[in-house]
């Protein structure tokens, strides 16, 4: 019992030490009563009636590296050949053309979503379902089924891109 | 007693918050006068990284484990010698031709030695190597996959325990025998193990771009037992000193038999002689038979090829390419150090270590100093080639790394410690005790050129009491003592698994950033991979069925599969199509008689099923994968034998 003790009052100094000075000062902030702290984010909320797969936000670019992508007006065959063939490779799991499977179908994504929206889809999933309004209301349409990361480069995705001009 | 243990422990709890509320990231942090506290040093703060990989050899579980130093955390076991359900290594088809062995299908070893390959005598981080020593191999691991890549066994010889250690660039990987054999084995009386049994030591020359492995020669020694080896480095590199006891020749009773005589004898191999004999066309090919066994990463598949002829050479037609030191009381460990000058033979009934000189060795042999022979191998005189005696006042010396500051640190099995030592005075600067029964020490780097120094890992036999019981068989307990200053310091202790004998350990910057997170789906070269899911199918071949199937968050494609029936023989070839860094999938199926399979991101493994019930039989993914884990499965429709249900296949639909 009396190690017990011992113990108990160790572990007190041992608070008391630690966490000394840095806790006065913080709690010169802290009232009792207040309010906590609400974030504001501006581009909140959307209207959640239409269906995030079927919603057009072709002015947001979404979160992530690709901050500008002007697109030229002719379609690059070549890029777009490539772009099918890594989409069938590691897409087709999940996204079918024409139709909703694990994922939203891309025929006419590029109506409804920005060039830099879809790249940054594409290059970091986890980042826009974190922090963009338009992919996480996706995630949850489509079931909480996250998409995966394929480490495509930044030119795999804009093969991608080019793919997707051509379905409509 | 036990108040003191909690006072201990009250101050480790104290540190704890020290270390836990500051404004800095744990590992750097510093208050004042408990800057030296033994917690710090081992403590590594969540999110933070290791300094140090530790590679502990698994002893009977026949793997490696790797762990980080100094925070003694367990990051992996790497399957080498021994089947592992956690992954499917030696269950999948494509493993099992890993553990095959002139012997059959071996699913098990006794794993000892890890070395870290060299360049220019220093790690080079590029493989590591480890023996198995009961059915003999030696095992190439890859450190950027951190996977077992290539088994070569090892014919004419038995308990191959002088193994694996590393020449100075990696030229050769070598094995010795601990127990002599009739070689090439054959019929005859135990009785006449004297005069007729040999001990090979196998030189295995290893590909300097790819790793694979070759056994250049055996070297056919005399009957003794061949209990360690370490390379020369520096100017006694192309030489390679292993230590042997049972000079003797016992074949009954060693326990007494092969301690009769007051000295043994350290051998001293000038492999470069050897080499330049052999290139010339030297030596005699053997009729042998032997496995070898690589596992290709790009169709991560392993094949097995039986060798059938082995070059072996007597040491009697190289002169000068072996010499005796004699060595007191049955040596253990032979350990050279960073200089490459003194061979440190530790007699493990003796109080002392015996340091031989390179130089003196090598005068001695120019002056044609010999003190007999033995079946025609030179003698050099002990007093020769002695460079000094540590006095040390412990007992059953085993195992000595060195810190590259000019000392060394030598295990005691029988006294529990480690001590300290200078190298060229021999002076005793500290000693440490160990709990309990310490057997080899591992430093980063501590048997290169270039040690890394910092920390010192003692590998202890015996746990007893450093561990809340567990019934009767405890883990083996390993101590970390950091060894920046004069005296060493123990700072923490941790459970190790299997039983670790030797461990290598190198700087986490060496490995950490070239290790691989994924294999590239368009790399994968695997004969039933499929490259996106619209090539899944199902073929039947008579009574083998194979599934050409995909995985990716969250579904098998096919989910649904039917026209199996009972005696067939179902092949699931699985593809993992993720290409995100630590994300496998598993898969298990009902009742088959295996292990489970796990499918890194962009590989193809398969697993067997032979179905002998008529029903509907789930599979799915064993590894939670993502919020839909639970919905990651199947069916498969299994009919009579004599059922005429086409096979089919479908997902969704």
């Amino acid at each position: 019992m009396r190690t017990l003790v011992k113990f108990a009052f160790l572990f007190t100094v041992g608070i008391l030490i630690s966490c000394g000075g840095k806790e006065e000062k913080k709690e010169e902030g802290l009232k009792i009563g207040q309010k906590p702290k609400v974030e504001q984010k501006e581009d909140e909320p959307v209207s959640d009636e239409i269906p995030a797969s079927q919603r057009i936000t072709l002015d947001n670019k979404g979160v992530g590296k690709i901050k500008n992508l002007e697109l030229p007006a002719t379609i690059d065959d070549a890029m777009v050949e490539r772009g099918a063939a890594i989409f069938k490779t590691n897409c087709t799991a999940c996204h079918k053309i024409g139709k909703r499977f694990i994922g939203p179908s891309p025929s006419g994504i590029m109506e409804r979503r920005s060039p830099e929206w879809i790249m940054n889809m594409i290059l970091d999933p986890q980042l826009m379902v974190a922090e963009d309004r338009c992919a996480k209301d996706l995630l949850i349409e489509f079931n909480g089924a996250a998409m995966a990361n394929q480490n495509m480069t930044e030119a795999q995705a804009r093969d991608i891109l080019e793919y997707f001009r051509t379905l409509k | 007693m036990k108040t003191y243990k909690i006072h201990i422990l009250s101050i480790i709890g104290v540190l704890a918050l020290l270390t836990s509320c500051g404004n800095n990231n744990g590992k750097n942090s510093s208050n004042g006068a408990l800057n030296s506290s033994a917690a710090e040093k081992m403590y590594v703060a969540p999110g933070e990284q290791d300094d140090y990989y530790a590679f502990m050899s698994g002893g009977y579980s026949g793997n490696l484990t790797v762990y980080g130093l100094p925070s003694g955390r367990m990051f992996k076991e790497i399957p080498v010698f021994s089947q592992f359900p956690t992954s499917g290594y030696g269950y999948s088809e494509e493993t099992k031709p890993m553990l095959n062995t002139s012997h059959g299908f071996v699913p098990w070893d006794d794993s000892h030695h890890p070395d870290i390959s060299q360049t220019n005598g220093e790690l080079d981080g590029r493989w590591i190597f480890i023996n198995g020593n009961n059915t003999p191999r030696i095992a190439r691991i890859s450190l950027s996959t951190f996977e077992t890549e290539e088994i070569i066994e090892v014919p004419n010889s038995a308990g191959n325990h002088s193994s694996s250690f590393i020449t100075e660039n990696t030229e050769y990987v070598v094995a010795g025998t601990r127990f002599s054999v009739p070689i090439p084995q054959r019929d005859m009386a135990i009785s006449d193990y004297k005069e007729n049994f040999k001990g090979s030591l196998s030189f295995i020359s290893v590909d300097p771009e790819h790793g694979h492995m070759d056994i250049k020669f055996q070297l056919l020694m005399p009957g003794f037992n061949y209990d360690l080896s370490h390379p020369g480095r520096g100017k006694s590199h192309g030489w390679f000193f292993f230590t042997t006891y049972n000079t003797e020749e016992a074949h009954t009773l060693q326990e007494v038999n092969s301690s009769q005589n007051d000295k043994d004898f350290i051998a001293a191999v000038n492999w470069k002689k050897i080499e330049e004999y052999v290139n010339n066309g030297g030596g005699t090919k053997m009729p042998a038979n032997y496995a070898h066994n690589i596992y290709d990463e790009s169709t991560h598949m392993a094949t097995t090829t039986m060798k059938k002829e082995v070059l072996t050479v007597d040491p009697l037609k190289v002169p000068g390419a072996v010499y005796f030191l004699p060595t007191p009381k049955s040596p253990h460990g032979c350990d050279v150090d960073p200089s490459g000058e003194y061979i440190i033979g530790n007699g493990k009934l003796s109080a002392d270590l015996t340091v031989h000189s390179f130089d003196n060795m090598i005068a001695a042999i120019e002056a044609e100093k010999f003190d007999g022979e033995a079946y025609g191998i030179p003698i050099l005189k002990f007093e020769d080639v002695l460079a000094g005696t540590v006095k040390s006042g412990g007992l059953g010396p085993l195992h000595t790394e060195f810190d590259g500051k000019g000392n060394a640190y030598t295990t005691f099995f029988i006294s529990s410690e480690v001590v300290k030592w200078k190298l060229g005075t021999w002076e005793v600067v500290d000693r440490k005790p160990t709990y309990y029964s310490v057997g080899h020490i591992m430093i980063p780097g501590g048997n290169s050129r270039k040690p890394f120094g910092g920390y010192a890992v003692a590998l202890n036999k015996i746990t007893k009491d450093r561990y809340l019981p567990v019934g009767p068989e405890m883990e083996h307990s390993a101590q970390i003592y950091d060894i920046s200053g004069e005296k060493m310091e123990l700072i923490y202790d941790f459970p190790t698994h299997g039983e670790p004998h030797y461990a290598a350990g190198c700087p986490a910057e060496l490995l950490a950033p070239k290790a691989k997170k994924i294999y590239r789906l368009d790399e994968n070269k695997h004969p039933y991979a499929i490259n996106n899911p619209g090539e899944a199918k199902v073929v039947r071949e008579g009574n083998n069925v194979h599934i050409y199937m995909s995985t990716i968050r969250s579904h098998f494609t096919p989910d649904n599969i039917e026209g199996i029936k009972v005696g067939d023989k179902v092949y699931f070839h699985v593809t993992n199509h993720e290409q995100d860094f630590d994300v496998p999938h598993g898969f298990a199926m009902i009742g088959q008689n295996t292990s489970e399979l796990l499918i890194m991101p962009g590989q193809t493994k398969t697993s067997v099923w032979e179905p002998k019930q008529v029903g509907v039989w789930p599979f799915y993914c064993t590894d939670f994968c993502s919020a839909l884990h639970q919905e990651m499965q199947g069916y498969v429709r299994v009919s009579p034998a004599n059922s005429n249900i086409e096979l089919s296949w479908s997902l969704g639909d």
